[in-house]
């Protein structure tokens, strides 16, 4: 089950890109996958640091530590971190939302559409602890696992990211 | 001995700090609280009622917005047969100003909801309950003169297309009750808003 973004959006993107001549934020990359899917881009990928963020157009504090987490893949571009939005906007609005949202505000960070309704199945799978809400982050290093049910401060993930690169180099 | 007292004290707050809510078989505690008509709302006020569904929604919340007309159906079929829907709002409106009071009115003017629409001031019930997000669902049994949990989580499992769900925990929760049996499913998780507690 994978959706990819109409074909003439694509095209309208590429002809605005070519006339613009960069590349800014960025749009035709939104896959929209289910859980299957989504749990085979965090297995057996030891060697970096994977933060991934679960969040929503709608959902307030999610939009406000967002900033943190594209701080954070900017911060460590050069070295192996790898930051990813996990959006859980409902299907009907990636569209009308989603995709704006992500184009507005230049989100450079890699944005993965999940869209598994049937949460019961999956919340479980990410941490034993999570309720549901969010926003959530779950970190990930080798066999290290990091969750946390609500909002970071960039400092926070910062030290985090840090101490993790720090206890890998020794 | 003041010493021991203030320790005793400190216990007792560092428990209710870590306190987890409830979980299946808890008792539940009852509440009095401001109901969207102007009257203060408790489950005493529902001597025939076998039991509650107790649920923590809100106005602001997506999730909580597509399942409102599932909540509206739930107590229209359950109210008659002894088990009413009550609903709390548990966020603090100076986080998100969509969830006061005055809108909590207006929302159950405009979609007339059937059931109690209560503003869980201070959000002592939520935290109590252990209620994190909206929407989140609390099924409540009579037994002698307790109030036992006995279903906590989703209405169903599909958030976005009522029409496509396969599974209706509440219903199946409360249909158990009403036929004496246990209830199979007594928790799931679902995806929603983080109850905006006080700053």
């Amino acid at each position: 089950m994978e959706y990819l973004i109409k074909p003439g959006r694509i095209l309208l993107l590429i002809s605005m890109l070519s006339l613009s001549g960069r590349l800014t934020g960025q749009d035709a990359t939104v896959r929209t996958v289910d859980f299957n899917t989504f749990s085979g881009f965090f297995q057996n990928k030891n060697d970096s640091i994977l933060v991934i963020n679960f969040w929503a157009t709608w959902c307030a504090p999610c939009v406000e530590e967002l900033p943190y987490f594209e701080k954070i893949h900017e911060t460590f571009k050069d070295q192996k971190v790898k930051v990813m939005l996990a959006s859980l906007d409902f299907q009907r609005m990636k569209e009308t939302r989603l995709i704006p949202f992500i184009e507005r505000n230049q989100l450079k960070s890699q944005v993965i559409h999940l869209y598994e309704p049937d949460a019961n199945k999956w919340i479980s799978q990410i941490d034993s602890n999570w309720t549901g809400a969010i926003p959530a982050t779950l970190i990930l290093f080798g066999h290290q696992r990091i969750f946390k049910e609500g909002q970071y401060t960039f400092d926070e993930l910062n030290q985090i990211i840090l101490k993790l690169l720090n206890t890998h180099k020794q | 001995m003041k010493k021991v007292f203030l320790s005793s004290v400190m216990m007792f707050f560092i428990v209710i700090g870590y306190s987890q809510g409830y979980s299946p078989g808890s008792k539940a505690t009852d509440f009095k609280l401001l109901n969207v008509d102007g009257n203060m709302v408790s489950m005493t006020d529902f001597p025939d009622a076998k039991g509650f569904i107790i649920i923590f929604t809100c106005n602001s919340c997506p999730y909580s917005v597509a399942y409102e007309d599932r909540k509206i159906a739930l107590s229209n079929k359950y109210r008659p047969l002894g088990y009413p829907v009550i609903a709390l709002n548990p966020n603090d409106s100076l986080v998100q100003p969509k969830d006061s009071f005055s809108k909590m009115i207006e929302r159950s003017k405009e979609k007339r909801l059937p059931y109690h629409y209560l503003l869980d001031t201070d959000q002592k019930v939520a935290k109590q309950y252990g209620a994190t997000r909206t929407p989140h669902v609390y099924v409540l049994q009579k037994e002698k003169d307790d109030l036992i949990v006995k279903y906590i989580g989703a209405i169903d499992n599909n958030y976005e297309d009522a029409a496509s769900t396969s599974e209706r925990y509440v219903e199946a929760a409360v249909d158990a009750l009403l036929q004496g049996k246990d209830v199979a499913v007594a928790s799931t998780k679902a995806i929603g808003c983080g109850i905006k507690f006080k700053k």
